[in-house]
């Protein structure tokens, strides 16, 4: 063991090398940084959101909310053929689907192959549809959603909020903010240095599903809020702070998924702040159809189930643009750009967790470990110096060095992040990795007390504390493990530190200590070991 | 110069009756880790019992924020606060005063983001210049999940801790590892209840940590205990013990004092986050180092361990090579 070998020397010389690599961007500054050559690493480390400041955010997608409104489009639908094909007949929800009771039994055939030619859609993950359509007697047929199909609507839904958050969150593209699926109905947002958690949140949270629905005229407020609704009318909350609300057609002439582009601007007339839009040939088509037969009359422009505005239609409009006015400031204008372009959330989210640490704190934070860690560390070392001397104390604290070095190099290479409790994790590491030098060191103190000469005192301390230092080293891996696999966010980042740091200090306190020792021992020839 | 190295002050072979005062030892752990468990569970009132348990684990929302450079005036805290019905709510400073949170629960009906604006509005008119600085809401869904997983991560560890003992030792050393680890754990819990700190995932680290090096602790002692049941075949059983935990001591006072060290400079200047965590740790580290001499080996000692020619020969790792 105490031999110097050449695989040991390289070994040992890459490891450094790698070191001083990887943890050399943490001390340059970001100009240096940007202007290095490509192939040579400039990560520095991943400061988890408790040390840079940021949000998390933990959505859940409203399932129920999503598995309601699929049964209200079927019952549309399903009203929509009877329509079309002057069918007369019954609807009533049932659970994940719709009854229909057909007036005139001679329509029941007709009824029944027009359904399941249209209604039912292959499912994409296995054979079969996502609805059957069923006969339950001579004049009433059931089309239902299987527990498949709404699992698998859902499940797109769940990715499809998670591509429509991005593009809310990151317009252009060019930054990397993390949202990850979580479980089956789950969303992970994080977002550094968004410490404004409402603007966030009502980036994100708002569904803004738009819709175009003609207002009915025809029906006075009070009296439809006294009951006397018109059939396929329906009364929404309006915020065009002329009137509280509008009686409106529930059809939606156009709606927001028409739209191919919004943007905030300016209005140079009014100097109010408008979102303009464009809509897409078919859009364009029908809202031209729309408004040009509707002359004199009003439509309202529906956000999520609110009136923005309820304009009356002065002329066709065949262009296939518009604006939509409201109060609006250049915020809220941008915000509403924002969404319209990234398109609208296919369901609900609720805000199950949400945690956001000031930028300012999170610089404290930091400030706070750095300084921490240089005690705990410096401690480590003056300590080690004065049980162990200067030699083999030093020896230590080269291997704690290198130890420190690696384990920066390792964190900003796996770009690990490295969080509050992480720093702990880091010194603690750094306090055990001490641990398998002492192991060492007292098992050469006891074989040379045993009688042993110092070579084979030496020797027997490394191979004899081995076994002991890996089963030590073992139980720390299996806690990190655990925290790995129960553990979230600042809990795994203490994780990561903790076991790339095992790793790390097993090497330099047994390969970097032997390399030292027996550099000592091939340059000394001693005679009895210092430390007995 | 013949204080230095340190290493030479500490007897070369020290020949403390450690097992001797075991018995005492042990009537002093029960009791404490009976008075733990009372501390912990009582009253029983769900998920927390005696717990000072914070939002990661019943839910509920917490707001901090700053007047800095003025201390933080608790009573128009308290009084933003009144009379919105937000069950238990706690209102405390840190940091010199400047600083202060508040914690209250979700309303079950509102919408959490209603209640803290308003929450936020209130405390802005009471106190003026404010600035809100964390801000973590955790509803209850997230929260019980939170804890069950808690939990079940501290048993998930502790059972992974017997496996691998009784893998590598005999099961008599794992059971004794694991009585350890619990007196670990229970009195760690005892700690976070008496002095009411807040148990929340990272407590919950922190704990998971010490089970690592109180395991770390028990592993040198076992190692050791287990080469000199091989060396010497005739020593009783508790002469053994005590050699063992002798021969180790040097190393268990070293490595002891080098991690309280390091985390003593985490718990003095990391700053109010780290002070709790350290904390723990220390009081962990303490308990571990005396866990492994008065009730890990103890068990052992209670429980006896087969010896002889039908020893289990323990599994090799790597590069040892015993002659």
């Amino acid at each position: 063991m105490m031999t110097l070998s050449r695989w040991k020397f390289i070994t040992v010389a890459a490891a450094i090398i790698f070191g001083l690599l990887f943890a050399l961007p943490n001390v340059l500054p970001a100009s240096v940084r940007a202007s290095m050559p490509g192939f040579l690493p400039n990560k520095t480390l991943n400061l988890g959101l408790d040390l840079q400041g940021g949000s998390y955010l933990l959505l859940e997608v409203d399932i129920n909310a999503l598995r309601k409104e699929k049964v209200t489009n079927l019952i549309e639908e399903v009203r929509k053929t009877f329509r079309e094909e002057r069918i007369r007949g019954e609807l009533s929800a049932i659970t994940n689907g719709v009854r229909i009771t057909i007036t005139d039994p001679a329509q029941t055939d007709q009824a029944f192959s027009l359904l399941s030619r249209q209604l039912p859609q292959p499912l994409r993950n296995s054979m079969g549809t996502d609805l059957a359509v069923t006969r339950v007697n001579a004049t009433t047929l059931q089309a239902a959603y299987s527990e498949q199909g709404l699992r698998e609507q859902a499940s797109s839904a769940v990715e499809q909020s998670i591509t429509i958050i991005r593009k809310r969150l990151d317009p252009d593209g060019n930054k990397e903010i993390p949202v990850t699926r979580q479980g089956e109905d789950r969303i992970v947002v994080q977002a550094p240095g968004e410490s404004d958690p409402e603007k966030l949140k009502a980036l994100i949270g708002r569904t803004a599903k738009m819709t175009f629905q003609m207002v009915d005229e025809n029906v006075d407020l009070n009296q439809a809020q006294a009951g006397r609704l018109p059939p396929g009318a329906e009364i929404l909350p309006s915020d065009d702070g002329f009137q509280p609300a509008y009686v409106v057609s529930k059809r939606a002439e156009v709606t927001g998924e028409m739209l191919t582009s919004a943007r905030s601007e300016n209005d140079q007339q009014t100097g109010e702040d408008v979102v303009a839009f464009r809509f897409n040939s078919q859009g364009a088509r029908r809202f031209g159809a729309v408004t040009s037969r509707s002359i004199g009359k009003r439509f309202a422009i529906v956000l999520d189930g609110r009136i923005i505005s309820a304009p009356v239609i002065n002329s066709a409009i065949t262009g296939g643009s518009g604006q939509i006015t409201g109060s609006f400031n250049a915020e809220s204008a941008h915000e509403l750009a924002v969404q319209l372009n990234a398109g609208a959330l296919p369901a609900p989210l609720n805000v199950e967790e949400q945690r956001t640490v000031g930028a300012e704190l999170g610089a404290d934070a930091v400030e706070a470990g750095k300084i921490s860690t240089a005690v705990g560390f410096i401690a480590i070392l003056v300590f080690m110096l004065l049980s162990y001397g200067l030699l083999f104390g030093g020896i230590s604290v080269i291997a704690l060095l290198v130890n420190g070095l690696l384990i920066i190099a390792a964190m900003s290479a796996a770009q690990a992040a490295l969080t509050l409790p992480g720093i702990a994790g880091l010194i603690l590491t750094l306090a055990v990795a001490v641990d398998a030098n002492v192991l060492i060191y007292e098992r050469m103190r006891d074989e040379v007390r045993a009688g042993r000469p110092l070579v084979s005192a030496m020797d027997a301390g490394f191979s004899r504390a081995m076994e002991t230092i890996i089963d030590a080293n073992l139980t720390t891996l299996l806690a990190a493990a655990v925290m790995f696999a129960f553990g979230a966010g600042p809990v795994r980042g203490f994780a990561w530190t903790l076991s790339i740091g095992v790793f790390t200090s097993v090497f330099t306190a047994v390969v970097v200590t032997q390399l030292l020792l027996a550099l000592w021992f091939r340059i000394k020839r001693p005679k009895t070991l210092p430390i007995a | 110069m013949s204080f230095w190295p340190l290493i030479k002050i500490l007897p070369v072979k020290t020949n403390f009756r450690f097992v001797d005062f075991a018995i005492y030892a042990g009537i002093a752990s029960i009791i404490a880790a009976v008075a733990s468990l009372g501390f912990t569970l009582i009253p029983f009132k769900g998920p927390c019992g005696g717990l000072n348990c914070g939002i990661d684990f019943r839910g509920g929302t917490v707001l901090e924020f700053t007047t800095a450079p003025k201390p933080v005036d608790l009573a128009a805290v308290n009084r933003a606060m009144e009379g919105k019905d937000l069950g238990d709510v706690q209102v405390q400073t840190f940091d010199g005063e400047t600083n202060a949170m508040v914690r209250f629960e979700n309303p079950p009906a509102a919408s959490a983001d209603a209640v803290k604006s308003e929450v936020r509005r209130a405390i802005a008119s009471e106190l003026g210049a404010v600035r809100f600085t964390n801000d973590s809401t955790v509803g209850a869904k997230v929260s019980g999940e939170l804890f069950q997983k808690g939990i079940t991560a501290l048993l998930v560890a502790i059972g992974m801790m017997l496996i691998y003992i009784w893998f590598r030792f005999e099961l008599q050393f794992g059971l004794g590892a694991v009585v350890a680890l619990f007196h670990d754990v229970i009195l760690t819990f005892g700690l976070i209840a008496i002095t009411k700190m807040e148990f929340s995932l990272t407590t919950v680290a922190a704990i998971l940590t010490i089970i690592g090096y109180s395991m770390n602790d028990t592993v040198v002692v076992f190692d050791r205990l287990r080469e000199n049941l091989r060396k010497y075949k005739k020593m009783p059983l508790r002469e053994v013990i005590d050699l063992s935990i002798n021969e180790t001591l040097s190393r268990t006072i070293i490595t002891g004092l080098t991690a309280l060290l390091a985390l003593a400079g985490l718990a003095i200047f990391g700053g109010p986050a780290l002070f709790g965590f350290s904390v723990i740790m220390m009081f962990g580290i303490v308990l571990g180092t005396y866990s492994s001499i008065y009730v890990a080996a103890p068990v052992i000692l209670l429980w006896g361990v087969k010896r002889g020619e039908e020893e289990v020969t323990p599994i090799k790792f790597g590069a040892a090579s015993r002659p």
